[in-house]
């Protein structure tokens, strides 16, 4: 029988965090006010007390030199799990993400592995101010060398950092932050999948909505109500953003023959548009309509009196079920 | 007279531009440096000067005939490159920018990895952890970071002042005038400082940043830069090989000791093109560059040499190696084979990944369709 604990997102990743430090003594953890403080959303809160100075430490303002040091740290067999404060802050360091750290392994050849890790906390909700409710995965899943993954629940954000920590390639973990304090139970004993598998969670025949990250609980109460309507609908949860297991989509689609994507992101050039244009392509004729994207406007992230209106919630993910089941 | 007027200390030189050696007395510690070299040291030196030079003509010609893509010019920076290169120990690191290539020579670097980088062949690929040199940083300033966070890992390994030759080790950074106007090179002396790295910071100030003069990238002379952010700086002729080995030599020894990072700028002139695609001829004088051929490194060396009686034959000698390079280069230049199409697809990732193995077997796929067409 395995041990489960229930704990919020948040601590979830704390308690990954921690068991992958006692794991390796080269997992370092840094980023700006990580130490003392536990981060702005105190992830990493009790970690200093827990390793010390010497394993978890603030470094200065600076995006760009967060990333760059951990390249450099990599090169010295050490593995960095960085915080980037906020979404809309990652961008100074986005030359280091995309021309360095996603390069390192190839253009040495494979002499080099870059084992870092780039917690983001991502995505909106929570009544920020601008640059704090940003969705900006695509930007890096466009680059080759890089994975990138985001948790939607306490047990995949336990297993997820572990693994994610675990991996010699670079990782982009983004954290949906308004699901941070989201409970739920952790099996402490066994990871529940490979890290870039997607999961089927709830089964469904009418049609399926493929979601990650704070959009899953969205989703998930779109099919309740769809459910009170007599409709069946399959809930899968990416978990990974790339590389995107298509498998598990192909599979669902083949079923129930309509697909709906849901994003925060804006939609143009989206993860959705890559999920679309990839299953017109593997499953044609199994489709009864085209996929339909749900995802933000495509505007800056709106001031936050504006924000309930610009993130999909479950009534524009059924419009769109609704839509495709009209095909 | 400016703030910046009264912090200026002098600028260390060893060698006059006719050869002469002399060290002010404010700088006998550098000058103990030298004091320790010996005849074969000093000829060492002008070997590899020599070669870099030799290497650099032929790498021009190479490009000129079709068979590099590319190359960039070192001429005129011979003595700040060998010079720094042999003032790093036998454990340190190199995190090169990509104009390195006396640097690489110093240590042991097959000078075809470089042109088989230039020729498109691959992105570099030898192994920094064997070769202690680190790939070439074409993105400039992004080394800086690479080279700082090492540093880090160095002092976290406890690597520094430990008093063990054969355990300290320092890093140090190339990196040109151009480049201090990255971000990165400013972060990377700020996390230098904060965390106190083992570490030189080694800024070749050749002048010129593609078409624009330093002037145009500091109003502050460069070996300043890092004092604001606690990191101090020195100024050194970058075209007297003595000098630069010696201040390097000695800031490395500092910093593996534990004293802390320092930024060295060393004074030279990129006397050629900033690469073969470049037309200087639009941007500079004559004039300019006439006056720095007549600081030339290797001429420079050259009469202190002679002056200390090294004689004709060992210069003709070191023509006749150089030549000798020369010819295996362009050789094995021309030896270079395409790579195999798998190269593209591998190492992307260090584990399996579904769309790179997805995207090689269709490129077979599609190509192997073709065969048996005939044309």
């Amino acid at each position: 029988m395995s041990n489960f604990a229930e704990m919020s997102i948040a601590k979830a990743i704390n308690a990954g965090l921690s068991k992958a430090m006692h794991e390796n003594e080269k997992v370092l953890v840094f980023g700006e006010d990580v130490a003392e403080l536990g981060g702005v959303f105190r992830v990493t809160e009790g970690l200093l007390a827990e390793f010390g100075p010497k394993r978890i430490f603030n470094t200065p303002i600076a995006e760009s030199g967060i990333v760059g040091t951990a390249i450099g740290l990599a090169m010295r067999g050490y593995t960095s799990v960085t915080e980037i404060q906020f979404d809309g802050f990652i961008f100074p360091a986005f030359n280091q993400i995309t021309t360095q750290l996603a390069k390192f392994q190839n253009r040495s050849e494979g002499h080099l592995t870059m084992p870092v890790v780039i917690r983001v906390p991502y995505g909106g909700g929570i009544g920020a101010v601008e640059h704090h409710s940003e969705s900006p995965e695509a930007y890096f899943a466009h680059t080759a060398g890089l994975r990138i993954v985001s948790p939607s629940n306490p047990n995949d954000a336990y297993w997820m950092i572990q693994q994610a920590v675990a991996s010699s390639d670079p990782i982009m973990f983004f954290e949906p932050k308004r699901r941070y304090w989201q409970k739920g139970p952790v099996n402490l004993d066994e990871a529940p999948l490979a890290l870039h598998s997607a999961r089927v969670l709830r089964e469904g025949t009418s049609a399926t909505v493929v979601c990650y990250g704070p959009m899953v609980t969205v989703a998930l109460q779109a099919a309740e109500i769809a459910a009170e309507e007599g409709l069946s609908l399959e809930v899968i949860d990416l978990r990974s953003i790339s590389p995107i297991d298509f498998g598990a989509i192909v599979e669902s689609v083949k079923k129930t023959g309509r697909l709906v994507v849901a994003q925060e992101a804006s939609n143009f050039v989206s993860v959705g548009s890559e999920i679309a244009a990839k299953v017109h392509e593997l499953a044609f004729y199994h489709l009864e309509a085209p996929v339909l994207r749900v995802g933000g406007f495509d505007v800056p992230y709106p001031p936050a009196k504006l924000e309930e209106r610009f993130l999909p919630d479950a009534d524009r993910i059924l419009d769109a079920v609704d839509r495709v089941l009209a095909y | 007279m400016t703030a910046q007027d009264a912090q200026r200390v002098p600028m260390v030189q060893m060698l006059s531009i006719e050869g002469e050696f002399s060290v002010a007395p404010e700088f006998a510690d550098y000058a103990a440096y030298i004091d320790r070299l010996t005849d074969a040291d000093y000829l060492k030196f002008y070997r590899d000067m020599a070669i870099m030079r030799r290497f650099d003509a032929e790498a021009t010609a190479l490009q000129r005939q079709g068979q590099l893509g590319l190359w960039i010019p070192a001429i005129g920076q011979e003595a700040a490159q060998i010079g720094s290169g042999y003032g790093v120990g036998h454990n340190d690191h190199i995190f090169p920018s990509y104009r390195e290539h006396g640097v690489a020579i110093t240590h042991g670097i097959d000078l075809m990895s470089i042109l088989k980088m230039l020729r498109g062949v691959n992105h570099g690929g030898w192994n920094p952890d064997e070769t202690r040199f680190h790939l070439y940083a074409i993105v400039l300033g992004t080394q800086a970071l690479h080279a700082t966070g090492y540093a880090m890992g160095v002092a976290f390994d406890g690597k520094v002042g430990t008093g063990n030759k054969d355990e300290d080790l320092a890093v140090i950074t190339y990196f040109g005038d151009g480049a201090t106007a990255e971000g990165d090179v400013s972060e990377s002396l700020l996390f230098a400082a904060i965390n106190q790295t083992p570490q030189v910071f080694f800024c070749q100030n050749n002048q010129w940043a593609i078409s624009s003069n330093v002037a145009r990238q500091t109003k502050v002379p460069l070996y300043l830069r890092g004092t604001g952010f606690g990191v101090p700086g020195i100024q050194v002729d970058g075209n007297d090989v003595l000098a630069c080995y010696a201040v390097t030599a000695k800031h490395m020894d500092d910093a593996r000791a534990g004293l802390g990072p320092t930024f060295i700028e060393a004074m030279t002139y990129r006397i050629g093109a900033h690469t073969t695609s470049d037309d200087p001829t639009k941007y500079r004088d004559n004039a300019e560059v006439e006056y720095w051929q007549a600081r030339d490194p290797l001429a420079r060396f050259e009469k202190f040499l002679r002056n200390r009686g090294v004689e004709q034959a060992f210069f003709d000698e070191c023509d006749a190696h150089g030549d000798k390079l020369a010819a295996e280069i362009r050789e094995a230049t021309f030896a270079l084979g395409n790579p195999p199409i798998e190269n593209m697809f591998q190492h992307v990732y260090s584990q399996p990944h579904p769309v790179i193995a997805e995207q090689y077997a269709w490129l077979n796929d599609y190509e192997a369709s073709f065969e048996g067409e005939g044309n």
